[in-house]
């Protein structure tokens, strides 16, 4: 067994993500195969290989250097706040986080 | 009016002022109301954006102006690329009522062009899925065989062009979601290299894999969407400034004594056996267009869809972290902040979309990083090396692009491992960058459509257009 039903509680407290009994059970026992599946990659010696951190080659990117920082309108405060599930204009309400 | 527009028939149309922009929109707007109750491959319309559009087009006709290139095209938009003001829910929950305040880049570009958008397409929940049965809303039926998925993700984009609910569509191609569904639905799919395409506006589910990419009724049309959308967009720093090549011009280019490299991983086991006949007849067309064939090796092949697993799980692990109920979507209220991000989010996504999320949590997670995440990344560079030595040596590379037809609704869902095995020939140029497209070779039976699939090296699109064009217009498609 590549994952215990532990693991699977302690990655899903990482990613903030509730999971039901039977949900756990099965996504344990579908993640554990996929792991399974994905041991194959140990068979490939890559001890002198460099990771692909990204796509593009230098040269394609070379050019592709980051734009000027301008200031441009951005008027869409009033468009993003009117569909938030809780808005206080100009915010958005949450939860106390800080206890006093 | 004519059953199936194309891009050139519906401009010349309007040009010779035989139909309207808007009469045209109407006309496919009548065969959305009475076949999408059926295939379920538009989730939302957006009919006074698209009249208002159409109504611009034949203002222009009216005031003798010159035509966009895209002027009164239908188009359909997959759900998970934003629109302003018309609701985009990447088939989630977790967005049912999300209104984007602003429009992807490719978006801008195609109305720009004078195409009408028709509304938002069907797909697996955030593209994550091989036969759009992961769609909150239901799943979508291959036009085709009605008892058969489309494919996926795209699969809302590639049903609504075959079966002529749109002229063309977007579709989004993270490990085949574009090309994919366009094999199995019977349509020409595309998605150019990594970086050609600006994804501004696109929801991301894997950063380093996502692009936007074009389905139509033939090449030329899909080409012909391509141009519009590709190139630099400063919004998107993944965009690159590589010229964009005239894709009309390459497709007129002879494929005479063009080198085609067949890998022989691709025929291995595993493979439908109508899959294999079907393509290996393309192949033999290819043959009698005086194409060269040699055949070629991509030893990495084998660990593609294990390399793709843990790299766009980890990234969508990440890029999923957004949703807390806070800024958009319902909220599930918990008695604190993190019991509401908890909540929302348990509640908000559905099984693939939570499946994935601990899977890449997990292999990002201190103890299993290097062992997966980094792992998947020097494979990757293999895979990517592997192809970069095939094309010392040829022009392109072909491959069947699926290896089974459409499959039946409901086969494959509870066998995640088995989903993800129908990618097994997409992932690969996925993790690599390159374009690839698919087009129609053939029908197994007279009924399920087979796709072959072209790739080309990093920005070679026109070879890849040229090739498939060639192959369409020697018949591929009645093979």
């Amino acid at each position: 067994m590549k994952i215990s039903r532990e693991d699977v509680l302690r990655v899903a407290e990482l990613a903030y993500l509730d999971l039901g009994e039977a949900e756990l059970e099965t996504y344990r026992a579908q993640i554990d195969e996929i792991l399974e599946y994905i041991g194959k990659l140990n068979e490939l010696d890559t001890s002198k290989v460099e990771p692909m951190a990204q796509v593009l080659a230098d040269e394609q990117t070379a050019d592709a250097t980051l734009r000027e920082d301008l200031v441009v309108p951005c008027a869409v405060a009033d468009d993003v706040l009117a569909h938030a599930p809780d808005p206080e204009p100009p915010y958005f309400r949450v939860p106390k986080v800080i206890e006093r | 009016m004519t059953t199936n527009w194309t891009i050139s028939t519906v401009r010349e149309a309007i040009a010779a002022k035989k139909a309207s922009a808007r009469e045209i929109a109407a006309e496919h707007y009548k065969r959305i109301a009475a076949r999408n109750p059926e295939i379920n491959a538009f989730l939302t319309l957006c009919e006074k954006r698209a009249y208002a559009q159409a109504d611009r087009v034949d203002a222009m006709v009216a005031a003798g102006k010159p035509l966009p290139p895209l002027a009164g095209v239908p188009l359909a938009i997959k759900d998970t690329i934003s629109t302003r003001g018309v609701r985009t829910t990447c088939s989630s929950k977790i967005l049912d009522n999300y209104i984007p305040p602003y429009d992807a880049t490719a978006v801008i570009r195609l109305e720009a062009a004078g195409a009408v958008i028709l509304g938002k397409t069907n797909c697996d929940e955030f593209a994550m899925g091989s036969s759009t049965e992961n769609s909150a809303y239901g799943p979508v039926k291959n036009p085709v065989a009605l008892d058969c998925v489309p494919g996926g993700s795209s699969g809302g984009s590639a049903a609504a062009v075959a079966a002529d609910l749109a002229v063309a569509a977007l579709g989004t191609d993270t490990g085949g979601s574009i090309r994919q569904p366009g094999a199995m639905c019977g349509i020409p799919a595309m998605m150019g290299s990594y970086g050609r395409v600006s994804r501004y506006g696109l929801i991301a589910f894997a950063s380093s894999l996502d692009r936007i990419g074009p389905l139509a009724h033939n090449v030329a049309d899909v080409a012909k969407v391509l141009q519009i959308i590709a190139g630099r967009d400063p919004n998107d720093s993944t965009s690159t400034t590589a010229p964009v090549e005239d894709y009309a011009e390459g497709l007129a280019k002879p494929v005479k004594r063009m080198k085609i490299g067949i890998p022989k991983e691709y025929f291995g086991a595993g493979m439908d056996a109508g899959v294999r006949d079907k393509v290996e007849a393309g192949i033999a067309l290819l043959r009698k267009l005086g194409c060269e064939l040699m055949d070629i090796h991509l030893p990495h092949t084998d660990y593609a869809i294990a390399t793709y697993y843990i790299i766009a799980t980890a990234e969508a692990s990440s890029n999923l972290a957004r949703y807390d109920g806070v800024r958009f979507g319902p909220r599930v209220e918990g008695d604190s902040l993190i019991a509401t991000y908890r909540k929302t989010r348990g509640a908000g996504f559905g099984a693939e979309v939570k499946r994935r999320i601990v899977l890449g949590t997990y292999v990002l997670s201190a103890g299993y990083y290097d062992a997966y995440y980094l792992k998947g990344q020097k494979v990757r560079a293999l895979i990517a090396q592997d192809f970069r030595e095939a094309f010392q040596k040829v022009d392109v590379i072909v491959t069947p692009t699926s290896p089974v037809p459409a499959f039946k609704l409901g086969e494959r869902v509870n066998d995640p491992l088995q989903m993800y095995l129908a990618d097994i020939y997409t992932v690969t140029g996925s993790l690599a960058g390159l374009p690839g497209i698919s087009v129609p070779c053939g029908r197994i039976g007279g009924k399920l459509p087979v796709g072959l699939q072209v790739f080309g090296p990093a920005f070679g699109e026109v070879k890849v257009l040229q090739l498939a064009h060639a192959f369409e217009q020697a018949g591929g498609a009645a093979l």
